[in-house]
């Protein structure tokens, strides 16, 4: 982990009657991250860095040693996995008149691109309500935007790199995850396009950590569900990740990976599983003809699971058997396609919640984040998770979720490109 | 309803068949004696267990009154044959669909039994309650599904040698059974049936469930049925086992293009269950592959084996338990299920935890319930041994043999578990050196392939005359030749299931081969063949024994130490277990005791440490001498007795130890009684022995030519503790070399035989009648015994 001058950033924060939490937090960020100089709350809560208590002079000193090394725009970070590209995208709006002019036309294209649609051709889209708005990253200030398109169009978007030229923009393209091994090639052929690949449990947790400490406008970045055993009182609360380790960090994409995590530098991954996202959808897909994850999710939401799950005695003392209805003909027959789709999220889910929480007592760690895009509108199993944390830890383990879910790995890959570590 | 999961159309699996007619030779035998049930209905299969005497013919000998002129002849005791009633566990397993035939038939041949109730328990004790009580007459009493298990669990752990395994698909032998450990505790037990249940056992009476998983055994059967359309269990294993699952499985190398190099996760490694069929329909221009119903079986298959062994691993390691046994009718036998969590716990564990299965896991939930009813007898303060002939064995790992298909066919299949209560309670020798890796058997035949096709032929060779000497002893039953013949018929088919299948009982071993075939013998009523052989033998060595001491007597103490050695070598080519004996014998009867010893192979022996035994020799006494005795007549009595007489008159107690019922030639504890006495007559040494109880005779509790050290009677192990034996004896190929040949003790020990087979001398590296004298001092203690403390 580099520094660029943030130590002094620290003394000025002790002098300034700032709680004792602060540096330590601090240094655990990357430096030239900032959230807007302006807000009151994070500063607070300590999460983030405060460009507010540097002097001016600091600032400007240090804006200028960044300008250095700065990365030229356009600033992306790739998250290439086995069902979703992530894509996040730094929108500089502090751009200059001078600037603008230098700025060659295919940026600007591209820009242009992002910025004013949310959906990009048949399956890429732009998720607004995530966008990081008033950002300020390695002293430029701008919008970071989140964007995803399945895996398999991959080609699409390698296409669309070509015919905007992207490559003559010289830029590094920071990706991680399986896809930035699997299709560097592609991206060297079809696009001339350098691939700088990372590994993807480094971006996750780099992300995490980051993200976290960035957001503090609006909904707080880190949320848990009050009361998860009373369906009735069960609602979803801010939570400040003050002190997050050690922390188990459980990722839920196609399949599931268990971080335990000690510091930014120091975890390792526990455990996986490869019942995760891609299991719930592509049983959903066999078993109810559906075609994409929202369908899905929209039936298992009408459905119910006890029509197709074996009740032995009741499902909160977890001793149910998942699909075992449907060994009896009568029982397949008189099935929905709803509570199929239920049936399987339920069961993908709790068997998460289990390993998990196994996991949680084999490496004596209280608080799990469970993040990935298998948790994207997913409350249902957000919910659920709450509930098997809380219900089985009799209330000693607490699941926290993150509202920028899928996200950490590309947020990751793109701190990369601003500040190699 | 929607038309994907529109499955089952034609045939049901569980329609009642009453067309099925038993086999009552074969099937709930003894039922006349029955009492003591216990049911347990699992979703496919229902387990009947019953208590009930065995009545069969024992021969028993007597000692002759000899100051009446009662004795006719000159025997010294007579044989004759009683009817014993022994206590018999019975266990039949059937499909559900044969219920209503099965509790009609045990209605039908239920003669007098005082029971009331019936123990169950299972899943389906509940839906066929009713049916039971109306059939049966019987109360059902419901026992705690979970209890019966561990109870049966417990049961099967410690009284049947070889009942766990490990599973090695690609290993020669697929098998690798288990010595029974000393303690069976703590252990782990993962039950895989519709949900899995994960128990940690603490001892008999404290178990707890630890966790559990909804994904199990249902969620194969159910979501299979839902995607393949095949509605039966083991189809869909079937199907399973022909599936490539990399078709429908996301892999690491679907993600990464190959492995990820940086976690170690290579890239055959599945990422995402299921992960390849929620693309496999999306996009106009991407036609998805088609899933078969093979590979989705497959894919499935390996989800929840590899989520089960997963918990399985988690919950070990929290609570810090190596040993995990899987049971449930998602394992039940089948090699497909059992080859997937094997891998997962390898993978998962990286080898520091082994996947155990049990060899009668299907009926753990029936022996637990019929225990709990049983409580009064207090089953557990005897030991129960596998009854071979009565058991049908595991069974095969073939995928047409399965259960379902020999269902189909029509023919009523069933498997069997029997098992014979033994005179009181077994237990280990106290001088084993570590009991938990004491391995009785010298070579394993199922994974020695060369060995194991011998002996299977020899025993096949020699049936013969098993046959012919069967008949033999009973020569005023006309009935008797039928009896050989079934007698025949049953071995030879064992043998051939043998030869299909050497893990069938366990580790095949030459000494499971005896067994069975004593086992066979006495099933047919023929205790003891070779009581009449014996008897003449006894007379004829007795006439010859002051003679043998006198010239013993004779001999410098030098000479006689040595000719001591190789009287119990000559005595012990006697055998009519060995085949290559028993040819001469047969054609010789007169070959004798002195033509014996010229046979014996000259010093150095194959295995030759006379000298050092001679060196200890000139030692002090050994405190107390325990010796396991082999054959009748010229070995015991002119081999043994006077080799026994010469540590008695060095001071030595001696403790003879032999068979509690017969085998082969094998001198038993009753007539040993008689001839020990009889020799104690003759001779002052002997006499004063008996007299001030420096000689004394135990029963070893076993009825085998061979010996397992780990289980003998009670209340031998006891005089071992209190005698504080320093010397172990022990006699014959059966005891030294197919079994015990590598055992260490922690006291001095002898082996002594001869080998009296050629196949057996050729894979020594010797030849036939070579000798093995083997005399072994502990690393640890010299002369002092080594009684490691109770």
């Amino acid at each position: 982990m580099a520094f660029n001058g943030h130590q002094r950033d620290d003394e000025s924060i002790n002098e300034d009657e700032t709680p004792t939490e602060q540096p330590q937090s601090n240094k655990e960020m990357p430096g030239c991250f900032s959230n807007d100089p302006n807000n009151e709350a994070a500063a607070s809560a300590g999460r983030a860095t405060s460009d507010r208590r540097t002097s001016y002079s600091t600032a400007r000193q240090r804006s200028d040693s960044v300008k250095k090394t700065r990365p030229p725009f356009p600033w992306f970070g790739m998250d290439i996995g086995g069902t979703l590209v992530k894509l996040v995208y730094f929108e500089p709006k502090d751009i200059t008149a001078e600037e603008e002019q230098e700025e060659v036309e295919n940026l600007k294209s591209i820009r242009r691109y992002l910025t004013s649609n949310t959906a990009y051709g048949k399956t890429g889209i732009r998720d607004v309500h995530l966008e990081l708005q008033d950002l300020t990253l390695c002293g430029r200030t701008g919008n970071l935007h989140f964007i995803r398109f399945p895996t398999h169009d991959l080609p699409a978007f390698l296409q669309m790199g070509r015919n905007k030229h992207f490559s003559s923009l010289h830029t590094t393209l920071c990706a991680t995850g399986g896809g930035a091994y699997k299709f560097e090639a592609d991206f060297r052929m079809m696009a001339d396009l350098q691939l700088h690949k990372l590994d993807e449990l480094d971006c996750l947790i780099r992300g995490v950590l980051y993200i976290d400490s960035v957001v503090s406008s609006g909904p707080s970045e880190c949320y848990y569900f009050e009361n998860p055993t009373d369906p009735d009182r069960c609602i979803q609360r801010p939570y400040t990740l003050e002190n997050p380790y050690p922390l188990l960090l459980v990722n839920i994409g196609s399949g599931v990976s268990i971080l335990a995590v000690y510091s930014e530098n120091n975890y390792k991954r526990v455990t996986g599983t490869s019942l995760g996202g891609g299991t719930f959808l592509g049983l959903c897909c066999l078993l109810t003809g559906c075609s994409t994850f929202e369908e899905a999710l929209e039936m298992a939401s009408e459905g119910e699971s006890t029509r197709v799950d074996k009740l032995v005695r009741d499902i909160y003392g977890g001793d149910y058997e998942s699909f075992g209805n449907m060994m009896s003909k009568d029982k397949r027959e008189s099935v929905s396609k709803e509570d199929l789709a239920r049936a399987t999220l339920v069961t993908i889910t709790n068997n998460i919640g289990s390993i998990t929480r196994m996991c949680a007592l084999n490496e004596n760690i209280e608080r799990v984040v469970f993040v990935g895009n298998f948790l994207r509108v997913n409350t249902l199993s957000m919910k659920l998770l709450a509930y098997a944390m809380d219900y089985w830890s009799k209330g000693q383990l607490k699941a926290l979720f993150l509202h920028h879910e899928g996200y950490f790995g590309a947020v990751g890959a793109l701190l990369e490109l601003l500040h190699p570590s | 309803m929607a038309e994907f999961v529109r499955v089952d159309s034609s045939t049901s699996g569980h329609t009642m068949d009453k067309s099925i007619t038993l086999p009552p030779d074969e099937i709930f035998r003894n039922l006349e004696n029955a009492k003591r049930f216990a049911i347990d209905i699992g979703g496919s299969l229902t387990k009947l267990a019953y208590y009930s005497t065995v009545q069969h013919k024992v021969a028993k000998v007597r000692s002759f009154d000899h100051t009446t002129k009662e004795a006719t002849g000159d025997n010294l005791y007579e044989i004759s044959m009683q009817e014993e009633v022994t206590a018999r566990l019975h266990f039949i397993k059937f499909e559900n669909a044969y219920i209503e035939t099965c509790l009609d038939f045990v209605k039908d041949h239920l003669v007098n039994t005082e029971t009331k109730v019936i123990k169950a328990t299972g899943g389906g004790a509940h839906k066929f309650k009713e049916l039971i009580e109306r059939k049966l007459g019987l109360k059902v009493d419901k026992e705690d599904e979970m209890t019966c298990l561990i109870k049966g669990c417990n049961f099967v752990l410690r009284n049947i040698p070889h009942e766990a395994f490990v599973y090695a698909k690609h290993a020669d032998s697929e098998f690798r059974f288990q010595t029974t450990q000393p303690d069976i505790f703590p252990y782990l037990l993962v039950n895989i049936g519709s949900g899995v249940s994960i128990v940690k056992v603490e001892s008999e009476d404290k178990f707890e469930r630890i966790g559990g998983s909804s994904i199990g055994g249902g969620t194969f059967w159910g979501l299979g049925a839902l995607l393949t359309k095949t509605k039966r269990f083991d189809e869909l294993l079937q199907l399973a086992s022909k599936g490539q699952h990399t078709s429908v499985d996301m892999l690491v190398k679907d993600i990464y293009g190959g492995s990820y190099g940086s976690l170690g996760l290579t890239g055959d490694l599945i990422a995402s269950s299921f992960g390849k069929s929620a693309t496999a329909d999306k996009g106009e221009t991407w036609e998805g592959p088609k899933f078969s119903k093979e590979d989705m079986a497959k894919s499935l298959l390996h989800m929840i084996s590899n989520d089960i062994g997963q918990l399985a691993c988690l919950y070990a390691k929290l609570h810090n338990l190596s040993r995990v046994y899987f049971g449930g009718f998602f394992i039940r036998g089948h090699p497909v299920t059992m080859h997937t969590i094997t891998y997962s716990i390898n993978f998962f564990t990286k080898g520091e935890v082994q996947a155990l299965f049990l060899r009668h896991e299907g009926y753990l939930g029936a022996i637990g319930a019929f225990l709990k009813g049983a409580e009064e007898d207090n089953p557990n303060q005897y030991s129960w041994g596998e009854n071979y002939a009565g058991s049908s064995g595991l069974m095969s790992v073939s995928p047409e043999m399965y259960p379902m298909q020999r269902a189909r066919s029509g023919t009523f299949s069933f498997d069997m578990l029997e098992m014979d209560r033994l005179e009181g309670k077994l237990v280990n020798l106290p001088l084993l050196q570590d009991a938990s890796s004491y391995i009785p058997d010298t070579v394993d035949l199922t994974e020695d392939a060369h060995a194991r096709e011998y002996w299977l032929y020899c025993f096949e060779e020699a049936l013969d005359g098993v046959v012919q000497r069967a008949v033999a002893s009973q020569p005023d039953m006309p009935e008797a030749a039928e009896r050989a013949e079934k007698f025949r018929q049953k071995y030879r088919h064992k043998l051939q299931t043998l030869r299909h299948q050497p893990f069938a009982y366990g580790s095949l071993t030459v000494r499971s081969l005896l067994d069975t075939r004593e086992h066979c013998l006495n099933e047919f009523n023929f205790p003891d063949p070779y009581s009449k052989i014996k008897q003449r033998e006894n007379d004829m060595a007795l006439k010859y024994y002051q003679k043998a001491v006198k010239c013993l007597d004779e001999l410098s103490w030098e000479e006689r130490q040595y000719a001591l050695v190789r009287g119990v070598l000559a005595g012990n080519v006697f055998d009519w277990g060995a085949k290559a004996v028993s040819d001469v014998l047969e054609s010789d009867p007169e070959f004798g005791f002195e033509q014996a010893k010229r046979q014996l192979e000259e010093r150095p022996w194959l295995v030759d440490s006379y000298d050092q035994w001679f060196e200890r020799l000139k030692g002090p006494p050994h405190k107390c001498a325990m010796f396991f005795v082999d054959n009748s007549g010229v070995d015991i009595i002119l081999g043994v007795m006077p080799f026994v007489r010469e540590l008695l008159s060095r001071g030595t107690e001696v403790v003879l130890a032999s068979n509690s019922g017969p085998a082969l030639n094998d001198v038993t504890n009753g007539e040993l009684q008689i001839l020990t006495e009889s020799i104690a007559a003759m001779d002052p040494v002997v006499q004063a022995g008996l007299r001030e109880d420096r000689l004394t005779l135990v029963q070893s509790g076993s009825s085998s030519p061979c010996l397992d050290l780990s289980r003998l009677d009670k209340v031998l192990a006891m005089v071992v503790r209190e005698r504080k034996t320093d010397l172990v004896i022990i006699e014959g190929m059966g005891r030294a070399i197919h079994t015990n040949y590598y055992a260490m003790l922690s006291c001095e020990s002898l082996k002594m035989a001869v080998i009296k087979n050629s196949w057996l001398a050729d894979r020594l590296g010797g030849k036939l009648f070579s000798v093995v004298f083997k005399y072994e001092v502990p690393a640890t203690s010299q002369h002092s015994a080594a009684l490691t403390p109770s």
